[in-house]
């Protein structure tokens, strides 16, 4: 973790201890992990290794028991709930494996919902664009997604690779600083996947966002920055569980 | 704001359970709207139907029954009064007025009541109207009937038409007074009270119609012809009760308890206002009953939105991680659930009162022609504000069971989208 300049430092985490309940053992220990700023960082994370444990960390849904966890400079640990919760609404996107979006809502309302939680990111985007509508419609069409066969669909009439693509939309819209993708690809098939990915990294290069790319699958590390495994940095990591 | 859209767009997603969850709140709230309605009318007509009068007088009884024979025609009197105590009664110094009726026939199943020209004059209801001509006047002969608004209008009467009074109070009778036929000699304006329903008929025509009968039945052997009778003495010798106006209300218990306490003959004298109470006092307990039923089929509506909301909750927790990862708080998730219980139960009100009007509009012209029942369509009442007010209470607080658990579930599940 050296030859990071401390200015760009992203996400940091130092001596960060958790646990889901009270008395059980810890599941996360991570003595120190730093992202910088712009990285484009794939964490492999199998099962048992902590992996939800800590995108709930950096996510701000959770605190840990000891240790701080930085992100943008500030300290998520000793922030209130409902700041934590603005925190994340207004600074980190995220992607998860499959089910992104929310079953009653348009294509188009399902990518600007950040900025109904997010005057920041509302601000941005209309910034950007006209509307936040006009960026959604944008950053559909950058992410290769046909108004006609996509946009005035149902979600729930998407494929699993156009849906995904309308998750990426939604993280990035409002450029939020983090974007952290929890094994956005393990329901795509290969030929997707690789053109997912290409897209996924375009946006990010254009906005220069940080992006945790966490999978199982290692195959795809190579295609980014630097990779971490889980195992290594989080010392509670469980070695493989059923 | 944008809680509110995200669960009208949720709640418009699943419009076919939502539809009958609605149609179940509002089907609710119309039962309990109209049986408050009903009530209120109920009142309202009962205590539009006399005016003006101080003291009824009848033979000793309870005062509602008094009260409902002579003023509603229910029910039967169990005794007649005589016409020597009328005529000391209405005597009485403070006594200004006192009109007597008699009861105990019938013509075709309404009732016929024998009573004074002076009557149509004194007889008062809502507030102060008194009785209007459409067609004739006041009975001249002892023949002559006036009729009420319906029974002109149901048996299809007109002026001058001939009617056959019949003995009992049954709408089938076995003996009937066709020896001796009436006259109708005018017909009254709608009034909305029982006199709509009466046919009305001089005290000389009740004698004449029974001055061949003894002891409720034709006496066989005499034969009195209606030319005979009218020669007659046709002085009643019974009444069933008389109406009592007095020059000072301040007497009213004075002359009541002067009537009580007559020597002569147990009789028994009411304040209409204050049998009324105590009907209202005897009708309190079966609409309390009532009103007890219809909160049930709130409840049960409300419990059918409950099952509705819970049961989607399991298969929405991918929804509220989703929510909380683009900012969400537990509250918003909350707020959330609590924001499409309370657009159903808003929903459901106003389509239960819109479904009310709707029954009440197409049933009005059902309800006069079939029952003689008039309904009143007017503006929602503050009782009615108030019942849909706790619907609207209760259906929040119905609401909040599965919000609360929606809020535990996204704290617990944060992020993760683990079923």
């Amino acid at each position: 973790m050296t030859g990071i300049d401390p200015v760009s430092v992203q996400i940091r985490l130092r001596g960060v201890r958790f646990a889901w309940r009270r008395y059980e053992s810890d599941i996360i220990d991570i003595d120190d992990f730093t992202v910088a700023k712009g990285e484009r960082l794939f964490i492999e994370g199998p099962s048992g290794s902590g992996k939800s444990s800590l995108l709930s960390l950096l996510g701000g849904v959770v605190v840990p028991r000891e240790g701080r966890v930085e992100v943008l400079g500030e300290n998520l640990s000793s922030m209130r709930g409902w700041r934590r919760d603005r925190f994340r609404a207004d600074h980190v996107g995220f992607v998860f494996q499959m089910f992104n979006l929310v079953p009653y809502l348009s294509v188009v309302d399902n990518v600007i919902l950040p900025c109904r939680f997010s005057r920041r990111r509302r601000a941005r985007s209309e910034a950007r664009s006209s509307s936040v509508h006009a960026d959604a419609m944008r950053l559909l069409a950058e992410l290769e997604l046909d108004r006609s066969k996509v946009i005035d669909r149902a979600v729930v009439d998407l494929s699993i690779g156009q849906q995904q693509r309308v998750a990426v939309a939604r993280s990035l819209i409002g450029s939020p600083e983090i974007v952290i993708a929890d094994e956005p690809t393990s329901a795509l098939d290969e030929g997707t996947r690789e053109r997912f990915l290409e897209l996924l990294f375009n946006e990010c290069d254009a906005e220069d966002t940080t992006l945790l790319f966490v999978s199982h699958d290692t195959r795809l590390g190579t295609l980014f920055n630097r990779r971490v495994s889980l195992k290594e940095i989080n010392r509670s990591a469980v070695e493989a569980p059923s | 704001m944008a809680i509110v859209r995200l669960a009208a767009s949720s709640v418009w997603n699943r419009r076919v359970t939502a539809g009958l969850t609605v149609f179940a709140v509002a089907l609710s709230v119309t039962m309990l709207l109209g049986v408050e309605k009903l009530r209120r009318d109920a009142r309202e007509a009962f205590a539009n139907t006399i005016s003006g009068t101080d003291l009824i007088v009848g033979a000793r009884s309870g005062a509602v029954q008094l009260l409902l024979y002579s003023v509603f025609r229910i029910g039967n009197a169990t005794n007649n009064i005589s016409w020597e105590s009328y005529q000391d009664i209405a005597a009485h110094p403070r006594v200004s007025w006192a009109v007597p009726i008699s009861l105990g026939d019938s013509h075709r199943g309404y009732r016929v009541m024998g009573t004074s020209r002076e009557y149509f004059e004194r007889y008062g209801y809502a507030g102060n109207a008194s009785l209007q001509f459409s067609a004739g006047g006041v009975f001249e002969d002892v023949f002559d009937a006036v009729l009420g608004a319906e029974v002109a209008e149901q048996l299809g009467y007109s002026l001058a038409d001939p009617l056959v009074v019949a003995h009992g109070a049954g709408e089938v009778s076995f003996a009937n007074h066709d020896d001796k036929p009436f006259r109708v000699a005018g017909i009254l304006e709608p009034t909305g009270t029982p006199v709509d329903r009466t046919v009305h008929v001089s005290l000389e025509g009740i004698e004449a119609m029974h001055a061949d009968w003894k002891s409720g039945a034709p006496i066989p052997s005499m034969k009195v012809s209606a030319d005979e009778a009218r020669r007659l003495d046709l002085t009643p010798k019974a009444i069933t009760a008389f109406l009592v106006g007095l020059k000072s209300k301040v007497a009213v218990f004075k002359v009541q308890r002067y009537v009580n306490e007559y020597r002569e003959e147990p009789l028994l004298a009411i304040i209409p206002g204050v049998a009324l109470q105590e009907l209202w006092d005897l009708m309190s307990v079966a609409e309390k009953a009532l009103l007890v039923i219809s909160s049930m089929v709130v409840i049960s509506g409300f419990l059918g939105m409950l099952t509705v909301i819970l049961s989607s909750l399991e298969a929405r927790r991918r929804e509220m991680a989703v929510l909380r990862s683009v900012g969400a708080r537990p509250l918003h998730v909350f707020a959330l659930f609590m924001s499409e219980a309370g657009l159903l139960t808003l929903v459901g009100v106003v389509a239960g009162v819109v479904l009310l009007y709707a029954v009440m509009l197409l049933g009005q012209p059902i309800a006069a022609r079939e029952f003689g029942l008039h309904i009143p369509i007017g503006l929602p009442q503050s009782a009615d504000i108030i019942l849909m007010g706790a619907v609207v209470g209760a259906g929040f607080a119905v609401g909040s069971i599965p919000a609360l658990r929606a809020y535990r579930l996204s704290l617990a599940d944060g992020l993760s989208l683990r079923v």
